[in-house]
């Protein structure tokens, strides 16, 4: 029986104190998902994924996961759940291998040698097997970390910011091995992420938080659809340009401005005529910034954030 | 001062030498012996074990206490000022001092005072049995190692002046244990037998089963 | 659980920082042989000073004399070394970041912390093992076995060679215990920190502190003095004392106060317990943010 939900949230509330670190979120992840959580540092990413692992006690709320409630069917949930949380999770004073076998048997598995070269070859490591891990890089480690999730061979694996503190070959090798996971292995995954674009290559599925509630979720698909589109465009004289668009064809397409640009939403294709009626119209453009929407929407809420912050600073 | 009045009063005392020196003769049968015999110690702040002793003695005043593979704690000296250091002074003054009555045999009281200044005795009280020439109690004074008693009873060994048990008994008030020597804290209240052991006096005890006498053995053993 | 105790032990043993406890003991064990080798007559004719009058036949400088002044010098340390561990244990992974790997394994937390705890008692256990083997075993064979002479503070207690034995046994097996409350103090602590600096401190303060209070001779210390843990640590000389007969003999195989033993150990395990149920409700409720 196919089944339909992995993960399904409701109403999950965590509170430290006066801090309302998540605020009534409810999502829904399915079976096949690659789930992108997007949100700034402090947004409640990593407080709701510690929730979905026991880590954290909501102060509120439902979590099922494979369709049984979490608080009472722990157990059988946490043998199909793998997961990464921060910094790789592994004891510097063991060797690659030694740290993958002991997380195994955590686990109630009992691999063999060569399954468990296989996990490590899987992530890269050959060759570094018997090295004591507090030789490795930091990439090495959170691959390895990885690995040990992965060595139960879990339905769920959970990567919370997976990339941090990578280089970028190192999130490379991150992001193809999510790819690998999700299309070859048919693993469902949640990964979380204050980069956009990191979550963009590799999500099918996307939510982003923002102080605790969710600001949107949806589908890739329809989130990075190229026809919603958000162009954000600066001129010498914004003024003039804006009473040209709206007396033209282009008016449809505009949008409230934001801190002087005019911005307007309209299908990626079209950028080029645009450009090129505004060239004929002689208006002397500075700057196209083509967004798609989720982009555009999550600087919003970045920016927003940053405003925040330079105030509280 | 005091000394010097008790020596006065001694001088008009009858001359006991005939009977130390017969006393003497006694002892002097024996060369040497090695005696095994039970050891108890009871001193107000010692708790020891009863244990067996090997005693090994030669003339004329050699002697030796060895408790079987253990630790044996004993007034110093004391045991080895036996009646032999006091007898074979050579050259000392012997004093009647009465008469009275030990264990129900009539003795005679003698006091023995060496003539030498540098000996370590300063006096012995010696409670003879005259008729049967055994010491039955002797008082002990010496310069190092202070003023015990000596009780002695005889028994098959007799004929050697030999006694089955010795009883050393002397005053164990001067003797106290400083705290925190052991780095011990332990408080007072632990010694709950503090009531029972205080202000008595130590007494060490042999009870000799056997004794070989004559015999020889290595002079090693007093090394 | 079986397999998480193995998982706890293995990765106690994995570290180099358990072997430093090891080699402390064994060095600091072989520095009071060497000096006692050397200079152990001195040490003897110390202790008799306090007795003038008296005198000591025998190999009083056995190995189970030697034993007993390792132990009251060593014992004193030995704390430390299990705090070194257990207040680790749920810290130091913490700091690592392997906790919330740990807590994510289908596992509960009652189970984990409790093969947590039970692997640092075993690592305590083995402490006290290799404490044995090297200051009763090694000075067994170095010094000799013969009566044993001990100076109590106000009384000396002479045990015959062949009724000391069973006695360490005894002592070693109460260190034991003790050292596990020791271990469940810091164990407890190592709960609240992300690193174990924190906990070990915290222990050692809390020893420091309460043997402070307990030596105090203050009647309002006085009163709480039977409740505290520190007071009962030291209680394995109790094994040292023996009864006495009428005549003043002591009677083998005897303890003084046997009773003062067992109330030690029912405190001290009264502690352990209470130590580790206080871990278990905080730790099951806590929120891992490391």
């Amino acid at each position: 029986m196919p089944m339909q939900h992995i993960i399904q949230v409701t109403g999950l509330t965590k509170q430290f104190n006066n801090l309302t670190a998540v605020n009534n979120l409810s999502f829904t992840v399915n079976e096949g998902d690659v789930y992108g959580f997007l949100g700034q540092n402090g947004a409640g990413k990593s407080t709701t994924l510690r929730m979905l692992l026991t880590l954290i006690a909501p102060t509120a709320g439902n979590i099922e996961l494979f369709g049984l409630p979490l608080n009472t069917h722990r157990r059988e949930i946490m043998q199909q759940t793998g997961a990464v949380i921060e910094k790789p999770d592994v004891y510097k004073y063991l060797t690659a291998y030694e740290n993958l076998q002991l997380f195994a048997k955590l686990s109630g598995i009992k691999p063999t040698t060569q399954q468990l070269m296989e996990q490590l070859d899987m992530v890269g490591l050959n060759g570094r097997e018997h090295d004591k891990v507090k030789t490795f890089s930091q990439g090495m480690k959170q691959r390895l970390g990885i690995a040990t999730a992965l060595v139960h061979n879990p339905k769920l694996i959970v990567l919370d910011e997976p990339t941090n503190g990578l280089d970028p070959q190192g999130i490379a090798d991150i992001r193809n091995l999510i790819l690998h996971l999700s299309r070859e292995r048919k693993k469902t995954i949640v990964v979380s992420s204050h980069l956009l674009n990191e979550i963009e290559q590799v999500a099918t599925r996307v939510i982003i938080i923002d102080k605790g509630k969710k600001v949107i979720e949806g589908s890739a698909a329809e989130l990075f659809d190229p026809s919603q589109t958000v162009l954000e465009l600066d001129t010498l004289n914004n003024e003039a340009a804006l009473i040209l668009l709206r007396q033209s064809q282009w008016a449809q397409f505009l949008q409230p401005r934001r801190s002087g640009t005019l911005i307007l939403k309209l299908n990626r294709t079209v950028i080029p005529q645009l450009h090129t009626w505004l060239v004929q119209q002689g208006v002397q453009v500075m700057q196209v910034q083509p967004r798609h929407s989720l982009e555009d929407l999550f600087l919003q809420v970045t920016s927003g954030k940053q405003h925040v912050e330079a105030f509280t600073n | 001062m005091f000394l010097l009045l008790g020596f006065s009063t001694f001088a008009d005392a009858q001359d006991m030498a005939p009977l130390v020196n017969k006393l003497k003769a006694k002892l002097d049968q024996v060369n040497d012996y090695q005696a095994t015999g039970v050891l108890k110690t009871d001193i107000a702040f010692i708790k020891a074990p009863v244990s067996r002793v090997k005693v090994y003695f030669k003339k004329p005043n050699r002697f030796r206490l060895v408790k079987d593979g253990g630790i044996s704690i004993l007034p110093k000296g004391g045991l080895s000022v036996t009646l032999n250091n006091v007898i074979d002074l050579g050259n000392f003054v012997a004093l009647a001092a009465g008469d009275a009555t030990v264990d129900g045999f009539a003795v005679k009281i003698v006091k023995v005072l060496p003539g030498d200044d540098a000996n370590d005795l300063v006096l012995a009280t010696l409670y003879i049995d005259e008729k049967n020439l055994l010491v039955r109690k002797a008082n002990i004074t010496t310069r190092e190692n202070g003023t015990y008693d000596i009780g002695l009873t005889y028994g098959k060994f007799s004929s050697y002046g030999l006694a089955d048990k010795v009883v050393f008994s002397f005053n164990t008030k001067n003797y106290k244990l400083p705290k925190g020597v052991t780095l011990e804290f332990d408080d007072e209240a632990k010694t709950t037998d503090a009531e029972k052991l205080k202000n008595k006096k130590g007494r060490v005890e042999i009870s000799y089963d056997n004794y070989v006498i004559n015999k020889g053995f290595d002079d090693n053993i007093f090394k | 659980m079986w397999k998480l105790l193995q998982i706890e032990l293995y990765k106690i043993f994995k570290r180099p920082r358990t072997y430093i406890a090891f080699g402390t003991i064994a060095s600091l064990i072989m520095i009071v042989q060497f000096g006692l080798k050397l200079d152990g007559k001195e040490y003897v004719d110390f202790m008799l000073s306090t007795i003038p009058g008296f005198e000591l036949g025998g190999n009083v400088l056995n190995g189970y004399l030697v034993c007993y002044i390792t132990l009251m010098m060593l014992l004193i340390n030995v704390p430390l070394l299990v705090t070194i561990i257990s207040a680790d244990m749920i810290s130091g992974e913490a700091n690592i970041g392997t906790l919330r790997f740990l807590l994510a394994k289908p596992y509960s937390r009652a189970q984990l912390i409790i093969a947590k705890f039970l692997a640092t008692v075993i690592y305590t256990f083995l402490l006290l093992v290799w404490l044995a083997l090297f200051a009763l075993l090694l000075n067994m064979l170095l010094f000799g076995v013969s009566d044993m002479v001990i100076f109590k503070s106000s009384y000396i207690v002479v045990i015959k060679s062949n009724d000391v034995f069973w006695r360490y046994l005894g002592a070693f097996g109460f260190a034991f215990i003790a050292m596990t409350t020791v271990a469940a103090v810091g164990f407890l602590l190592s709960i609240f920190a992300e690193n174990s600096i924190g906990p070990i401190v915290g222990t050692m303060s809390i020893i420091v502190f309460f043997t402070v209070i307990s030596t105090l001779n203050i009647p309002l210390y006085s009163a709480i003095k039977p409740y505290l843990f520190v007071t009962h640590m030291n209680n394995w000389k109790e094994f040292f004392d023996e009864k006495v007969d009428l005549n003043n003999s002591t009677i083998s195989g005897t303890i003084q106060n046997p009773q003062r033993i067992i109330n030690s150990v029912l405190v001290l395990l009264g502690h352990t317990v209470g130590l580790l149920a206080v871990a278990v409700f905080i730790f099951k409720r806590k929120d891992v943010l490391s």
